[in-house]
């Protein structure tokens, strides 16, 4: 075969193949939205789901999914800059280092099962937290902090040396420097960061299960004391999330009309990742702006 | 002039201040450090004593066919064999990289060597948007699509290791070929032109120098797909069947180690067998992440001494 023919037919299957991811990739965005939209209203947002009866939504689990993730930033956002900044402005290249790095690459490649059984064993069971918002945020914690402290470290290192030695030079001490210099002008690539974080949060499952429960008890959204048990704000109440419930209608399959809440309840999940791959964008995109050219 | 006035003994406020940073941030660190290392440390010692405790051979455990947690073999020794679901999660993990390898570097090449506008115009976007999305979505896709479709083609339930083949297929295939775009991109471009302008044409030029030269980097791209692969819980268990027997073909239901884990762990009591042996299962998990660590690793140092 000749050269020129050969390269012919080898592009064609790329364009071929090409062709079928882009086809199943897209039919699978299409299929979800198309299952799913249908079934969304505001009723659907907002009222509990019903067990064995048709026509629950998924308002409680909306909540918990949110507040999770609020939670959940709340504790590891100061801890992956903290972490991040140690690793970008202070660690030296030593075996301490590569140590550090090496435990943070096994953390973020364990699968996320594992994190939840280990968040079910020490929170749950040995901490006595029970089923909770609390075990399923630390859980959920552990899961976001590698990658959030890699993204932060790599948003700070795009901050050109100069930037550090200017601090330095006018008498900045380096932490003055951190935070009066860098963390300003790594900004958009910190929230960025932080936002892909909170999609991936968003989705996770796996760790939940075992951690912040698979029951979703009834709340009273006028009900405003954290103590209470039916309040929204209680952190030791079980909370199942929108994804855990996908995953519990699906697999116990007691629900009459489960297929249609978990396609709703997919649309749901999948417009909310699209949401934040958008807000993250157009957020850095526009903090970059008011910082370069002001 | 004026003398300098001050106590020079003590720390100045400016070194206060920059040893109380230092020291916040080093105590984020070691906290992350002390999880990894705590989450080892427990998971291990859980997964461990169903050997020394329950004194369940190793080889029992690693190589038996049956498992019926709670049962007793005819030979007095509990029935804990995992051979199923370490032979379904090792078969459904490379049975989806064998079909997303070819499609993921198909997809880079168009991206990156063959029509890069259209390429970040549209694959880009899906490719990045559908990395983010939940694994029970890609769970629930398969329970609606894929496993009516395997049923009325090869008949019996539809679930199986066939199906969680695909559905994983689907899951992996963005994230390696977001990754083997990047190995791509980072083969410098006088590579090509000097391919070219020895009068190469393109897809020599793609097959004998670019593919070689990205060969790391595409290597981890699916290495890393497969440990996403090995480690997904939710979507397999959805698909699977959930049968823990040996799989005798890949369209009658089986089981892996996350899909028995995340069924059992509910129902088993702290301490007793039943519940160390799923331990044992969670520890094979955690070992296998760290070997598909080691691996990238390895493949990472080969390739840069290649260079």
């Amino acid at each position: 075969m000749n050269p020129k023919k050969a390269d012919k037919i080898a592009v064609g299957v790329i364009y071929m193949m090409s062709g079928i991811i882009v086809l199943i990739l897209a039919s699978l965005l299409l299929f979800i939205l198309w299952r799913g939209l249908p079934e969304i209203s505001w009723e659907f947002l907002t009222s509990p789901s019903k067990s064995f009866q048709v026509g629950g939504g998924v308002g409680i689990q909306l909540f918990n999914s949110f507040y999770l993730l609020i939670l959940t930033m709340l504790i590891s956002a100061p801890l992956a800059l903290g972490a991040a900044i140690y690793l970008s402005e202070y660690a030296k290249k030593n075996w301490v280092t590569d140590f550090i790095r090496t435990a943070i690459e096994v953390l973020s490649s364990l699968p996320s099962i594992v994190v939840g059984l280990f968040g079910f064993l020490i929170f749950v069971v040995q901490w006595d937290f029970g089923f909770s918002i609390l075990s399923g945020a630390l859980a959920l914690t552990i899961f976001n902090l590698p990658l959030l402290t890699r993204t932060i470290e790599d948003a700070l290192q795009t901050i050109p040396a100069t930037q550090r030695e200017a601090g330095l030079a006018l008498g900045l001490s380096r932490w003055e420097t951190v935070t009066r210099v860098i963390l300003p002008a790594a900004l958009p690539g910190i929230i960025t960061g932080m936002i892909l974080a909170a999609g991936r949060i968003f989705g996770e499952a796996a760790a939940l299960i075992y951690t912040a429960g698979q029951s979703a008890p009834a709340l009273d959204f006028t009900n405003w004391n954290p103590r209470s048990i039916t309040s929204p704000l209680n952190i030791m109440r079980p909370a199942e999330t929108l994804a855990v419930h996908i995953w519990k209608i699906n697999s116990e399959g007691v629900m009459p009309d489960g297929t249609q809440v978990s396609a709703g309840a997919s649309a749901v999940l999948i417009l909310a990742v699209m949401l934040f791959n958008l807000v993250s964008r157009y957020l850095g995109k526009k903090i970059q702006k008011k910082i370069t050219s002001a | 002039m004026k003398e300098i006035h001050g106590d020079f003994s003590k720390k100045s406020k400016k070194r206060k201040l920059e040893s109380f940073g230092r020291t916040i941030s080093f105590v984020c660190i070691a906290l992350i450090v002390l999880v990894v290392l705590s989450i080892l440390y427990f998971v291990i010692s859980k997964g461990v004593s169903t050997f020394f405790v329950d004194h369940v051979s190793l080889k029992d455990f690693l190589f038996g066919t049956l498992w019926r947690p709670g049962e007793v073999g005819e030979d007095g020794n509990p029935l804990v064999g995992a051979l199923p679901m370490i032979v379904g999660s090792f078969g459904v993990t490379i049975f989806s990289a064998i079909f997303a390898t070819p499609f993921a570097i198909a997809a880079a090449i168009y991206m990156v060597e063959i029509s890069p506008k259209t390429g970040k115009k549209i694959l880009q976007p899906v490719v990045e948007l559908l990395v983010g999305i939940p694994s029970v979505v890609y769970g629930f896709i398969g329970l609606m699509v894929v496993v009516p479709t395997i049923r009325s083609i090869f008949g019996g339930t539809g679930f199986g290791i066939l199906s969680a083949t695909l559905v994983l297929f689907v899951m992996i295939l963005p994230t390696v070929t977001s990754m083997a775009v990047d190995a791509l991109q980072a083969v410098p471009r006088h590579y090509r032109e000097a391919s070219l302008a020895m009068g190469a044409t393109r897809w020599q030029t793609i097959y004998k120098v670019v593919l070689r030269a990205a060969t790391p980097g595409l290597l981890t791209a699916v290495v890393f797909g497969m440990a996403r692969a090995f480690g997904e819980a939710l979507a397999v268990q959805m698909v699977i069947g959930n049968a823990a027997m040996m799989p005798t073909s890949l369209i009658t239901p089986a089981s892996t180690l996350t899909s028995i884990l995340t069924m059992s762990m509910g129902n088993t009591v702290m301490g007793t067998l039943e519940n160390n042996v799923l331990w044992s299962l969670a520890t094979i998990l955690l070992i296998m992440a760290l070997l598909f660590n080691i691996l990238t690793r390895w493949i990472g140092k080969k390739g840069a001494m290649n260079k």
